[in-house]
């Protein structure tokens, strides 16, 4: 049994690292309610992020200029990737835009190690996030906490905008029905070129977040892609609060079961997916056979 | 060309490269370690050809059944648990299909992404459980070394010339045996479910089972493959469950074309060839997976046939230009002119004397506090043509869907022949004997018409599931003579090769009929026959009803009263959802009622 201390130490840990696959699935997980499009090239782009940030960091010393320059970055390369290749797949079998952001994530992962080379970089911890904080019952690493913080203010601009604006409205009324909003008058490609780039910043932004704590690497999103996976059929596929809620969890679960036996974390996450897709296949939030 | 050389010549050049392949392609940058690598892919890539270039079965999660094939071979022999070679290969080749058959039960009630996502997670799992917690016996990330070679006979079959050969002579077979399941009664229903799936479970066929036995198949052949890997190379690599043994199969498959059982073999050539001799060139060395990557992303965007497919394409296309231009002429003469009685499969159930044919007892269907159907009751006299009308949101598309069990009511329940089949589900209801034509056309496009009616008559003769694979599709005597005199019946004789998909129009709406037909059905419901049909297309329909009326019980739901009122014996009125008026046809034109409420006090055998 391990300590209580070590326990609480790693749900932290579990918290950290769920909201971070909680960015990333929203991301995701918006993308494939909106567009009904699974993005298997997710994970290529939170990798993008990350070198974004080792870039641009590394050449103006700012970690927030890189966070600004990289979203902008991640928010074009959406844009491009939309217009140039996913709109005309939205009519086409499933199996088909699973082949092709398979195959755009391949080409992504390679361009960068291409450009990069194979080896890891690495990206330094801002100033603001240097050092340990002392918790009382723990001491914890200043910005692992900032993490937390910093996402759950993301997540929550990304609430605002599906919820609270006139775009938003459209974006989940188009994952309820996108055909009906078409005839309603409303340009619904339009909506869905900002779901995408949207989508894409997300999981650019978990990236660049990431990539402090972590050796950044061109494979560095594969992980992250399959377990965000995990994450939407957790929260339910298309779900914007499953997908908060299944990234939290996914994060817990994993780094809970650690602390008992590491070697379980990966097993434990995927057990607990085979599970739910047994016993609730339409996730927390999901409804049945809308996806 | 005749029929057993068109069957003999692919296999005579396959064998013909693989014996030559050795001896050349060394030559040309292709090393013999090469060689053994791109035939293990190409045996793993069979089974997932039939799972996804057949079945439509799209899996990121080969890995798993590859890596538990090849650890589980490799473990018992590393250990001494067993002696031969052979023995271990064919148990993790068990081993992986018994695992095959838990992820594949999970699986294949889903589709499209949920499907991929579950096979992605439990190799995903694999992958973590040889790492970790089975590290102990699979040696985690190190892999298991020093795996034996095989014995055949007092010939040690050792690394090099030996080894290629075994790997040759496996490939073979397992291809031998992949085109025979392709052109088997099986693999017809495998394709008949990628076109269409609801379909091929509407005309009696368990889709559920077939998805399930062709994913058994994929995952025995991935675990002999990933068997053979542990043998040719002395030892079991941890990789072998990553992610990217699923995700290279899936590019090398779509490079080397779907759906060809080749294509694998060929995409893993190119892709193994571009990475060794990519590397030569200084410059280029490092890019070869960006350039692989870019052409697999323009295959799947523009030439979806792959490199064989095209090939294949070009050949067909050549050998169809010279042979035929365009559709054939239709015969002169009335459709139906010269009816061949059909042959008409014994009925599942023994009509009870007397028992009506169909039997609908206070069947409702609810949305809500929507009343579709509201306690609707009738009956269905044996070998009589009844026919149900009703304006526009009558109910009579659900009234009929909850006859075919496609919809289950919410109260009420349906007999046949005195039996109740309410709950069964529309795939169980045709194997009682009910056929079901659609309002709209529900055909295998890319098939053709005769691979249809195959599909049909093969849910009849298969039941609900049979794995019968060794067998030519096209070699049951019965099933063959149905699709002989249903294309008779229909008319579209002349059209046996033709796809589906260049179809004219009326001939789809009659060919729709015809799948219904070809199952052998004792009561054949027909939605709208002749919707859509033009005058002259719809006097040759009426003859065939007519026709087909005269050897089982039909029931229709038509708008056309002229032939509503012309063909049915007997005719049950539908309005919002309540029965209004079930009579001979004298009496629903007599009945003031259904003047009233439905014809608006029109003259009956006026169009609505």
């Amino acid at each position: 049994m391990p300590s209580a201390s070590l326990l609480i130490s790693q749900a932290f840990n579990g918290l950290a690292l769920g909201m971070l696959l909680a960015l990333v699935s929203s991301g995701l997980t918006i993308i494939l309610g909106t567009l009904g499009v699974l993005n298997l090239a997710h994970g290529a782009l939170f990798m993008v992020g990350a070198y974004a940030i080792y870039v641009v960091a590394g050449y103006t010393g700012s970690f927030v200029v890189g966070v600004l320059a990289g979203t902008v970055l991640m928010l074009v390369l959406g844009t491009l990737l939309e217009r140039g290749l996913i709109r005309w797949f939205y009519d086409r079998p499933p199996e088909d835009q699973l082949l092709v952001t398979f195959g755009a994530g391949i080409v992504i992962v390679e361009a960068v190690r291409a450009i990069f080379g194979p080896q890891s970089q690495h990206v330094d911890v801002p100033a603001w996030g240097q050092g340990a904080v002392q918790l009382g019952f723990l001491i914890y690493p200043t910005y692992r906490l900032e993490l937390i913080g910093i996402v759950a203010v993301l997540l929550l601009g990304l609430y605002l905008i599906l919820y609270r604006t006139s775009i938003g409205l459209v974006v989940r009324a188009g994952i309820e029905d996108a055909r009906m909003v078409g005839i309603l008058g409303i340009n619904v490609r339009r909506a869905f070129l900002l779901v995408f780039a949207i989508g894409v910043a997300a999981a650019g932004l978990s990236g660049m977040l990431y990539a402090p704590i972590v050796a950044v690497t061109p494979d560095l999103g594969e992980t992250f892609l399959v377990e965000s996976f995990v994450v939407v059929v957790i929260g339910g596929l298309g779900s914007y609060p499953g997908a908060v809620l299944g990234g939290i969890i996914a994060g817990e679960i994993i780094s809970i079961t650690s602390a008992f036996s590491p070697a379980y974390s990966g097993v434990m996450l995927y057990a607990v997916m085979a599970l739910l897709l047994v016993l609730r296949p339409q996730g927390l939030f999901g409804s049945e056979g809308r996806v | 060309m005749s029929r057993a050389s068109a069957t003999m010549l692919p296999l005579a050049a396959l064998a013909a490269v693989l014996a030559a392949a050795p001896f050349v392609l060394p030559h040309l940058g292709a090393s013999l370690d090469v060689l053994q690598r791109v035939l293990d892919i190409g045996l793993l890539g069979l089974g997932f050809d039939l799972l996804f270039g057949v079945a439509g079965l799209l899996s990121f999660g080969q890995a798993a059944f590859f890596g538990t094939g090849g650890f589980v071979a490799a473990y018992l022999l590393v250990n001494d648990v067993i002696g031969s070679v052979w023995l271990a290969l064919a148990i993790g080749t068990v081993a992986a299909g018994l695992f095959g058959l838990v992820v594949g039960w999970l699986a294949v009630r889903r589709i499209g992404i949920y499907f991929a996502m579950i096979t992605l997670a439990f190799s995903q799992m694999a992958y973590f459980l040889e790492f970790s917690p089975l590290s102990a016996y699979t040696g985690g990330e190190n892999g298991l070394p020093g795996v034996p070679v095989p014995w055949f006979g007092p010939i040690k079959i050792s690394t090099g010339f030996p080894m290629y050969w075994l790997l040759a002579v496996v490939f073979f077979v397992g291809f031998v045996l992949a085109r025979r399941i392709l052109h088997s009664p099986f693999g017809l229903v495998l394709r008949a479910i990628k076109e269409n799936t609801a379909r091929a479970g509407m005309v009696g066929h368990s889709v559920p089972a077939y998805k399930l036995a062709v994913f058994v198949i994929a995952a025995l052949y991935a675990g002999l493959a990933g068997g053979l890997l542990g043998i040719f190379q002395s030892y079991m690599p941890p990789d072998a469950f990553g992610f990217d043994t699923s995700g290279d199969l899936i590019v090398q498959t779509i490079i080397g074309g779907v759906g060809t059982l080749i294509g694998p073999l060929v995409g893993a050539t190119i892709w193994l060839w571009l990475r060794d001799n990519l590397q030569l060139i200084p410059a280029v060395g490092s890019l070869w997976k960006l350039i692989l990557g870019v052409i697999f992303v323009v295959l799947v965007i523009a030439l979806r046939r792959g490199v064989v497919g095209e090939i294949r394409h070009l050949l067909t296309r050549r050998r169809k230009a010279v042979s035929e231009a365009g559709l054939p002429e239709e015969p002169a003469g009335d459709v139906a002119a010269a009816p061949v009685p059909l042959p008409l499969a014994a009925p599942m159930i023994a009509a009870e004397s007397g028992a009506p044919a169909l039997e609908a007892r206070g069947i409702c269907k609810h949305y809500g506090g929507l009343r579709a159907v509201d306690g609707v009751s009738f009956t269905i006299r044996t070998g009589s043509i009844h026919a149900v009308i009703g304006p526009n949101g009558a109910g009579k598309s659900t009234l009929f869907k909850m006859l075919a069990d496609e919809v289950v009511p919410t109260s009420g329940e349906v007999l046949l022949f005195g039996r109740r089949i309410t709950g069964l589900g529309a795939t169980r209801s045709a194997q009682l004997g009910i056929g079901k034509s659609n309002q709209l056309n529900q055909l295998f496009l890319d098939m053709t018409v005769r691979e249809n009616l195959r599909v049909a008559a093969l849910a009849r003769s298969q039941g609900t599931f049979r794995p019968d694979v060794l067998r030519a599709a096209d070699s049951i005597a019965a099933v063959e003579r149905q699709i002989a005199a249903t294309m008779e019946t229909l008319g579209l004789s002349h059209r046996a090769e033709v796809p589906v998909h260049v179809l004219p129009y009326g001939e789809k709406r009659r060919l729709e009929i015809g799948l219904a037909l070809a199952t052998g059905p004792n009561v054949l419901l027909l939605d709208e026959p002749l919707a859509g049909m033009s005058p002259a297309e719809r006097t040759a329909t009426r003859a065939l009803i007519r026709e087909i009326g005269r050897s089982r019980t039909l029931l229709i739901v038509e708008h056309d009263m002229d032939a509503v009122f012309e063909l049915a014996e007997r005719i049950t009125v539908l309005y919002e959802g309540r029965l209004l008026a079930d009579g001979a046809p004298e009496q629903i034109q007599a009945s003031e009622a259904v003047q009233t409420a439905y014809l608006g006090g029109l003259r009956a055998h006026e169009p609505a």
